[in-house]
């Protein structure tokens, strides 16, 4: 039986989180229906949550450069069971980067799209597929972490808890290596305006190590809103590294959590390249439980016309003698807006810590708006932090020296945007995809088409 | 090849150049000398079309065609290639990708097909011994990290390889020791033909040892102020440039003295 909600009606009724309340209530039973227990436990307390919470205000500080809540109030549909799309997706997007050998999983409009296989163990034990059916299948395993990781009280990561229904999930038993990369698509393919709430958890245990490549993509001009939050548990002496590219058009909207948690002697490299995308949204959390961690986080945006991508960090070295660094780097074009907060806490104990941050943008025109916001919050006294950031335009100098060999000024210029970008590409260290994205980011600094696979359709 | 008249230019309103007037053909080196802050770096960069000066008057004629109305690139195309006085640093833009987009742009300007990647490599191996530079500085970004004479090597590297015209040589000797300046100047001297010439701006009469002008200029207060052969470099070696200065000034006044 599932207990009465507690929703709060008198508060529901002024905030922007209500229709959503409102959907949980009137598709009770899917969202409650056949779920075990502890996942109907997370879900009424995320939507009793939701239900005394607003979406972040025009002021609210952590959202202060993108204000997303009317886009959460865009009437768009949403699929609490997944729609049949009639197109082969797998046969249509075929990854065109042949000596990119991955295990393949493709998330469809917020849901795992296998019609034959929806969960895969590998012969050394590691299972990779969709979270619905690891749910099903291994709901010890899930109950022991999902949720578990969650740092914030962000009422978007409440909503994703309430009501995501599926998304991909990896467990590396301890001391496995996954052989070959996971490769997982998020494809948006929808006949109407659609958002999805995907929700992935990834679980390394102990000396494990894997490597993911996450991207996304909207295969046809309909507007999307993404809400995607990502579990990643880090156990002692694991390695985890995951590349994701953000490859979406111009009207849509996405918004990413990703909450790591590392134990002690974990290492941990995210590296997140926006290509394109029309309001990108990207929160990491990293939280350094353990002593000796290494953490690693990248990131790259290229934006042009009206786009705006804000990224933002909050690494929390709770533990002593953790490393952590950051780089992230823009490029803004036209009117876009580009954005950084980085924040480092430090806390009482976590003496000998070491962390890094760096946010550098490059402004290609006078309208082009860079907003960088380093914080570093330090209770240790025996630690070394360093930040900074730097929002500056193409080197005249430079582009002179080039054009005085002979090359033009567009080359030039394409030169030395390619080379700022390429601190991050080159620590992309799955080879053949760092050849790839190279190529990818020099064909978007071009203008050109950038797209990443031999579909018909072509991203606006 | 180059006809300098009466050129005249400024940077933020202040004049740098007040009426440069210089000839220089085929087959010829000169010099030009000068105290610091005379203006012999401006006039570099003004060839090589740097457009942080305004051109406020005069003419620069270069191959028949009007210079001043080329844009930096299609000036190096045509021939033109000025050695920086200060490489730039350019991290992230690796040598092998810039010579060979350089060296690619040359061509197709000549209709000429672009380099393979091994014809290219053969071509910098031959070039890279002729200047006596260090292997591994074409695996490193362009400039980065280089020693000051691995920078002044390098720029005579990238002379070798797109073989220009008329090259400027801004102060390549500042900087170098003995050996290097031996080396850069041997570069100069190999690349040299009846063709081809090369202005070199220098401080110091010690380079001249190495490659010998046809002509020296002495540029002060923005203006050519005396014109002579190597032996001018002798007498400025020795007794400094308080004499031409003074002499000029007096010019300037209306007083022909000669000291």
């Amino acid at each position: 039986m599932v207990r009465t909600l507690r929703f709060n009606r008198e508060i529901m009724d002024t905030l922007s989180t209500q229709q959503y309340s409102d959907l949980f209530l009137k598709h009770k039973d899917i969202f409650l229906g056949d779920e075990p227990k502890f996942l109907q436990e997370i879900r009424i307390k995320a939507a009793e949550k939701l239900s005394t919470q607003s979406f972040p205000a025009k002021k609210n500080e952590l959202y202060k450069y993108t204000f997303l809540e009317p886009y959460f109030n865009n009437g768009f549909k949403k699929n609490i069971i997944p729609k049949p799309i009639t197109f082969d997706i797998c046969d249509m997007f075929r990854c065109d980067v042949p000596t990119l050998d991955t295990h393949l999983a493709i998330v469809l409009n917020g849901f795992y799209y296998d019609t034959k296989k929806l969960l895969i163990t590998l012969p050394n034990g590691i299972i990779y597929g969709s979270l619905a059916e690891a749910i099903k299948q291994y709901p010890a395993l899930v109950e022991a972490h999902l949720s578990k990781y969650i740092t914030t009280d962000d009422s978007y990561v409440t909503l994703n808890s309430a009501m995501a229904r599926d998304g991909v999930f990896l467990y590396v038993p301890k001391n496995k290596s996954l052989d070959k990369p996971i490769q997982i698509i998020n494809i948006l393919l929808a006949d109407e305006e659609l958002m999805v709430q995907p929700r992935n958890l990834f679980i390394m245990e102990q000396g494990s190590s894997a490597k993911i490549v996450i991207c996304d993509h909207t295969l046809n001009d309909n507007k999307y809103l993404t809400n995607s939050a990502t579990e990643v548990y880090v156990a002692s002496d694991a390695n985890f590294e995951c590349f994701r590219m953000q490859n979406e058009h111009n009207e849509a909207v996405q918004v990413s959590h990703t909450f790591i948690h590392q134990e002690a002697g974990s290492n941990v490299r995210t590296n997140n390249v926006t290509l394109h995308g029309g309001v990108v949204r990207n929160n990491l959390y990293v939280n350094l439980a353990g002593e000796h961690c290494e953490n690693t986080s990248l990131g790259l945006f290229l934006t042009d016309g009206t786009q705006q991508v804000d990224n933002y960090t909050f690494i929390d070295h709770a533990t002593p003698n953790c490393n952590s660094n950051q780089l992230y780097k823009g490029i803004l074009d036209n009117k876009s807006t580009g954005s950084f907060t980085g924040k480092i806490m430090v806390r009482k104990d976590a003496q000998k810590t070491m962390a890094y941050q760096r946010n550098s943008n490059l402004l290609l025109t006078s309208d082009a708006h860079a907003n960088a916001k380093p914080q570093l919050e330090i209770y240790a006294d025996d630690v070394k932090c360093t930040h900074g950031a730097t929002i500056g335009q193409i080197d005249e100098n430079a582009l002179f020296y080039l054009r005085s060999r002979g090359i033009s000024e567009r080359e030039s210029r394409l030169l030395l945007m390619y080379a700022f970008a390429f601190e991050v590409i080159k620590q992309i260290q799955v080879e053949p995809l760092q050849i790839r994205i190279g190529d990818l980011v020099e064909k978007r600094l071009r203008g050109e088409l950038s797209r990443c696979n031999n579909c018909a359709m072509y991203c606006k | 090849m180059l006809k300098i008249t009466n050129l005249r230019t400024s940077i933020n309103g202040k004049e740098i150049l007040k009426g440069i007037d210089l000839e220089v053909k085929a087959g010829e080196v000169h010099a030009i000398m000068g105290p610091n802050g005379s203006g012999k770096s401006t006039l570099a960069s003004v060839l090589a079309g740097r457009d942080i000066y305004e051109v406020t008057e005069g003419t620069v004629e270069y191959e028949g065609e009007d210079l001043l109305d080329l844009t930096p690139e299609v000036r190096a195309r045509k021939g033109i290639f000025l050695g920086f006085q200060y490489p730039i640093e350019i991290p992230g833009v690796s040598m092998a990708s810039f010579l060979r987009t350089a060296v690619n742009e040359h061509r197709k300007f000549k209709a000429l097909a672009p380099l393979s990647a091994s014809d290219f490599l053969k071509i910098m191996r031959e070039k890279k011994e002729m200047v006596e530079i260090d292997s591994n500085l074409t695996n490193r970004s362009v400039n980065e990290g280089f020693s000051g004479g691995e920078k002044k090597k390098n720029e005579i590297f990238q002379m070798a390889l797109l073989e220009p015209k008329l090259a400027i040589l801004d102060e390549t000797d500042s900087g170098l020791d003995i050996d290097a300046l031996r080396i850069v100047a041997n570069g100069v001297n190999k690349l040299k033909t009846a063709e081809n010439a090369t202005i070199v701006i220098t401080h110091y009469q010690r380079l001249l040892d190495y490659i010998v002008p046809d002509f020296v200029h002495v540029l002060y207060n923005g203006r050519i102020v005396k014109t002579g052969t190597k032996e001018l470099a002798f007498e400025l070696e020795e007794r400094g440039y308080d004499w031409i200065k003074k002499e000029s000034d007096l010019k300037l006044n209306g007083e022909d003295v000669k000291i």
